[in-house]
């Protein structure tokens, strides 16, 4: 119970910077439903259902990346990793912590970008919305395991595009999958096969990322 | 370089290097540090004084060497550079996290404790943003005496801080030499010539 303490304490703590920042969420929300804008028009009237399902995913896809690009911002510019490093807590709530509070961004975003997809494209399904739930966190696992990797490198900006984009790619494979097929099932089962994976690799490797 | 003490030691070093690329830091230190001292860390700028530092707090890998610091994480107290904490929640904020994370009961009552001992009290609910250095410093300080280490680790603790914030450090690591080891790294070692018990000099 103590190591969800850490976890609840940490990602609270994001939260709350973003209250007062109100950084990355606008950001988030904004781009999001300005490329659902630019796909509008740029996809021609004629084109299958099918073509803008997958806009969707590229649309969910690169806000996250902008959530995590912002992820550790903070840790950063004040260098407080240290002193979270160094607290007796298990390294990889802070993971955990971090995780949960670009997943809560990511969720937040999509409440409006969702919305504005189905007035600019039309309806999704059920199983485009599981997909989505299942996808936010397999993107903020990995992604928030990748940002930490890369807060520390000089090229940050550059390298966390360059690691999370190809982690992705099933990610978006299971996400267009269920939502052009009229069998949703197995990409469900993949993304949620994803997740379970890449969070149990991203937890037991944290540890190492944050320590020289 | 200087062996400083030989009994035994909560710090245990012996030909330790530090490497940044091609630039070496630390060229085979000895060190000793025996629980209950006050070992004052000097010299010149670039000589690996910071280094040291964070290799003692677990912060770094030594290139090369060996290092041993007895007891556990949250045993140890770390004032840094930067007063670790982040800028856009307040003092009370900021040390509630921690206290949380090092579990410490009763932890409202000792922040409060240590907000009013470094002169934060009145400033508790305001941003560390809007903080001086000097108030920045002492938050940091409050930071790292939390959770009542048993060893501290301090770069450069006097940095920043007024000469009433100056003396209320020093009296409070006179307080500490009774039952903590103290590691201080400092260009002002007259400050703490008083509490030393070895003093380990760092050639650039």
């Amino acid at each position: 119970m103590s190591y969800l303490a850490d976890v609840a304490a940490l990602a609270r703590k994001d939260l709350l910077l973003e209250l007062r920042a109100k950084e990355t969420l606008p950001s988030m929300v904004l781009f999001g439903v300005a490329m659902l804008v630019v796909f509008r028009f740029a996809l021609p009237a004629d084109a299958p259902e099918r073509a803008s399902g997958g806009l969707l995913w590229v649309a969910i896809l690169f806000v996250a990346l902008l959530g995590l690009t912002r992820a550790f911002v903070a840790e950063r510019e004040q260098h407080v990793l240290d002193a979270l490093v160094l607290a007796p807590s298990d390294r990889s709530a802070i993971w955990l912590g971090k995780a949960a509070a670009t997943l809560a961004f990511l969720a937040a975003a999509e409440a409006v970008a969702v919305p504005a997809y189905v007035l600019f494209f039309g309806g999704v399904g059920w199983a485009t919305l599981v997909a989505v739930a299942l996808a936010d966190i397999g993107l903020c696992a990995v992604g928030a395991l990748l940002a930490a990797m890369a807060v520390s490198g000089r090229a940050r900006e550059l390298l966390l595009p360059l690691l999370f984009l190809p982690l992705a790619i099933p990610v978006l494979i299971g996400g267009v999958g269920s939502t052009v097929t009229d069998d949703p099932a197995r990409y469900l089962a993949f993304l949620a096969l994803y997740d379970g994976v890449f969070a149990i690799l991203a937890w037991a490797s944290f540890e190492y990322v944050v320590t020289e | 370089m200087a062996a400083v003490v030989a009994r035994a030691p909560l710090v245990h070093a012996r030909g330790l290097e530090k490497r940044f690329g091609p630039k070496r830091v630390l060229r085979g230190l000895d060190l000793d540090v025996a629980a209950g001292s006050f070992v004052v860390v000097t010299g010149a700028n670039g000589s690996g004084k910071t280094t040291l530092l964070r290799l003692v707090a677990g912060l770094a890998a030594p290139s090369r060497g060996l290092l041993v610091v007895r007891g556990e994480r949250a045993q140890l107290g770390f004032v840094a550079h930067d007063p670790l904490v982040y800028r856009e929640l307040s003092a009370l904020e900021n040390l509630d996290l921690y206290g949380r994370l090092y579990r410490i009961p009763e932890r409202r009552v000792r922040i409060g404790m240590l907000l009013e001992r470094f002169g934060l009290w009145d400033a508790r609910a305001e941003r560390v943003e809007t903080y001086s250095r000097g108030m920045q410093q002492r938050l940091a300080l409050c930071r790292a005496l939390l959770h009542d280490p048993t060893l501290l680790v301090l770069d450069e603790p006097y940095a920043a801080l007024d000469d009433e914030g100056a003396a209320l450090l020093d009296r409070e690591l006179a307080e500490r030499r009774s039952h903590a080891t103290l590691l201080l790294a400092t260009h002002d070692a007259a400050r703490t010539a008083q509490l030393e018990t070895d003093r380990l000099v760092l050639a650039a």
